[in-house]
């Protein structure tokens, strides 16, 4: 029996992520108790030994060519015949790009059942019991999973590593997989480095029609600048093309979890809403004090946007001086 | 091109969302039900594109009870030249994933195209179940398709970046904003939906994986708290000392 951990590395450094993951699986395997081992496909120069603090008692590294396509099928089949080997009885992703194509696979083909965008420990007075956020964070759902092996994709951010043990050792072992890549990656678009990817940032200012033209979104990214944070905006501002879509959040853009939301001009619509309501720590700068918004909002700002986000941005100059 | 397009039942996106049966339920009394805006914007539009250039079949396919068949007839009011509807409560991913795949399997589709995710359970796990049920490829939130040859090119936005990822069919894709626009239903596709076949068929017999044993509400949000327009320095002293998030 075995709690088997899926991780991923970029640039030679393991992914925060990961390491989220491997703390989460290493806490189940404690409530089961058994091991937790971590698995790695693409390491690229990490040192992967590390996962031992974080809970890992051994760190596999599967190795095949054809793990170089990233191809959902190889990975689903190369992960499955690792859980088999070390007699896996829960398999846990991070709920990322890679693992929301992949633990799907994984779930149908070891008939585990998954539950997607973890957020919370499985409570095992009461059978596996996890939580996950649905209706777009209006609600929290929880599931019980009946099957013998078990699939947890976990929400990035739901947890935060811990390394309080020591390293493992690291185990490279050859895959048959047998099956191949029938999808090829013929380039990755990536996007200007001094941009922070929405998905992934801790800290978003966004914008919404209260901005009144594209020509006005200076003093938002000279805030999103000195806050160091990814810019986003409403659907409308994307539908009318004053903003890239890519940075449209909502129910039907992009749903996203930072730790601060900085929202100027957004009336608060549910279906906006519902995309960003998960956020830590939100922000509404309106200069109607009825706006929506403000009943989701842990600070609120009532004024013109015009005066008040570049004397916010004079405001963080200030402080990043002082700290 | 055969495609087939997987489509789902959900509340309006203005739904309160509240449940019944000691928080066991979803309490669907008034609710309105819509096409899930990813399977209806993108996937189905998507595949209408795809099928106005020639050549293409387009069927429309949905786990659920009778009840579902008036959302079926709004989807088919958008465009596609049938429907299926298997005949199950969609009790979770796995079961449902199944049922589609045994149907996808006998009718051999070129394309299964998906939403990205349901706005109600935001799974995001029926698409890659059946995938892997098909033995196909898979190409996940997808914001671009484009068939080329025999096969497709879709854009993938992922956190490294978006990748131009190429495909042989049959193949699975879940859709995502970017792969099309919404389209209004007119009244000559509400007519022509009317008539236009929805075919019931029987389901498979399938294990459940998984049960939703019980909903909450999330914690109740504290009262905002109100920062002067004029004390900017204020409201950074709270985020970095009160919220800590800088
Ligand atoms: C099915 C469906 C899905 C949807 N999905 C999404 C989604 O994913 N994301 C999304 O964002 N929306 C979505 N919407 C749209 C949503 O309902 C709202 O229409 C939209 O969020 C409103 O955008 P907004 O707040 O920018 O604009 P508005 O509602 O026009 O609000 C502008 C706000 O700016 C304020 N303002 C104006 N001038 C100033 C100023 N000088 N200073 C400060 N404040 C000012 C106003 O008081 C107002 O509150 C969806 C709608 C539907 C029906
Ligand atoms: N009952 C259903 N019938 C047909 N398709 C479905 C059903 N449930 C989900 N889907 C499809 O699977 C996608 C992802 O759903 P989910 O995994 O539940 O988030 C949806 O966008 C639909 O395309």
């Amino acid at each position: 029996m075995s709690v088997l951990i899926f991780t991923e590395a970029v640039n030679g450094k393991i992914k925060k992520s990961s390491l989220e993951a491997v703390t989460y699986g290493s806490k189940v395997a404690a409530a089961l108790g058994t091991q937790a081992v971590a698995l790695n496909l693409n390491p690229g120069g990490a040192d992967l030994s590390e996962l031992g603090k974080y809970g890992a008692s051994k760190v596999i590294v599967g190795k095949n060519a054809s793990l170089a396509s990233f191809d959902s099928q190889v990975y689903t089949a190369a992960i499955a015949e690792v859980a088999a080997s070390v007699g896996a009885t829960v398999v846990v992703t991070v709920n990322d790009s890679l693992g929301k194509a992949v633990a799907p696979r994984l779930s149908a083909r070891l008939k585990a059942g998954l539950v997607a965008g973890a957020t919370t420990l499985p409570n095992t007075a009461i059978g596996f019991n996890v939580t996950k956020n649905v209706f777009s964070g209006k609600a929290k759902a929880h599931y019980n999973i009946v099957s013998a092996v078990k699939v947890i994709s976990l929400m990035p951010n739901a947890v935060q590593p811990e390394a309080n043990g020591s390293a493992a050792s690291v185990e490279e072992v050859n895959l048959n997989i047998g099956v191949s890549a029938k999808t090829v990656i013929k380039e990755v678009k990536r996007a200007s480095t001094d941009k922070i990817a929405l998905p992934e940032a801790e800290l978003v200012v966004s914008a919404g029609r209260g901005m009144k033209g594209p020509e006005n979104w200076g003093i938002v990214e000279d805030l999103a600048n000195v806050v160091g944070a990814a810019t986003a905006c409403s659907r409308p501002v994307a539908d009318i093309g004053w903003r890239p879509h890519h940075e449209h959040v909502g129910q039907t853009g992009v749903a996203i979890r930072p730790n601060l939301y900085i929202a100027i001009g957004i009336s608060g619509a549910i279906q906006h809403l519902a995309g960003v309501n998960q956020s830590k720590t939100i922000v509404v700068i309106n200069k109607d004090p009825e706006a929506p918004f403000f009943k989701a909002a842990d600070y609120g700002v009532v004024g013109d946007a015009f005066e008040i986000v570049p004397r916010l941005t004079e405001a963080f100059k200030k402080y990043k001086a002082g700290h | 091109m055969k495609i087939l397009v997987c489509i789902s039942q959900v509340p309006d996106t203005t739904t309160k969302i509240a449940f019944t049966d000691g928080n066991t339920k979803f309490a669907e009394a008034g609710v309105q039900w819509i096409v899930n805006p990813y399977d209806e914007w993108y996937a189905l539009v998507r595949a209408l594109e795809i099928q106005e250039k020639g050549g293409s079949t387009v069927t429309l396919l949905n786990v659920g009870p009778a009840a579902n068949d008036a959302v079926i007839r709004k989807a088919l009011a958008i465009g596609g030249d049938d429907a299926v509807r298997i005949d199950a409560d969609p009790k979770e991913s796995y079961f449902v994933a199944a049922q589609i795949a045994a149907y996808a399997k006998s009718e051999s589709f070129d394309l299964v195209l998906f939403g990205k995710e349901t706005i109600n359970y935001n799974g995001a796990e029926v698409p890659g179940m059946v995938a892997e049920l098909l033995d196909a490829p898979f190409i996940s939130q997808a914001s671009k398709l484009e068939v080329e040859g025999s096969g497709i090119v879709c854009e993938r936005p992922t956190e490294a970046g978006v990748e131009v990822v190429s495909s042989s069919t049959p193949v699975v894709v879940s859709a995502q904003k970017g792969m099309s626009e919404a389209r209004i239903p007119n009244m000559r596709g509400i007519m022509a939906a009317r008539t236009k076949p929805l075919k019931v068929v029987a389901a498979v017999a399938v294990d459940t994986l998984t049960e939703v044993t019980s909903f909450s509400l999330p914690d109740a949000k504290s009262a905002v708290k109100l920062i002067s327009p004029d004390n900017m320095d204020e409201l950074v002293r709270l985020l970095h000392e009160e919220a800590k998030v800088i």
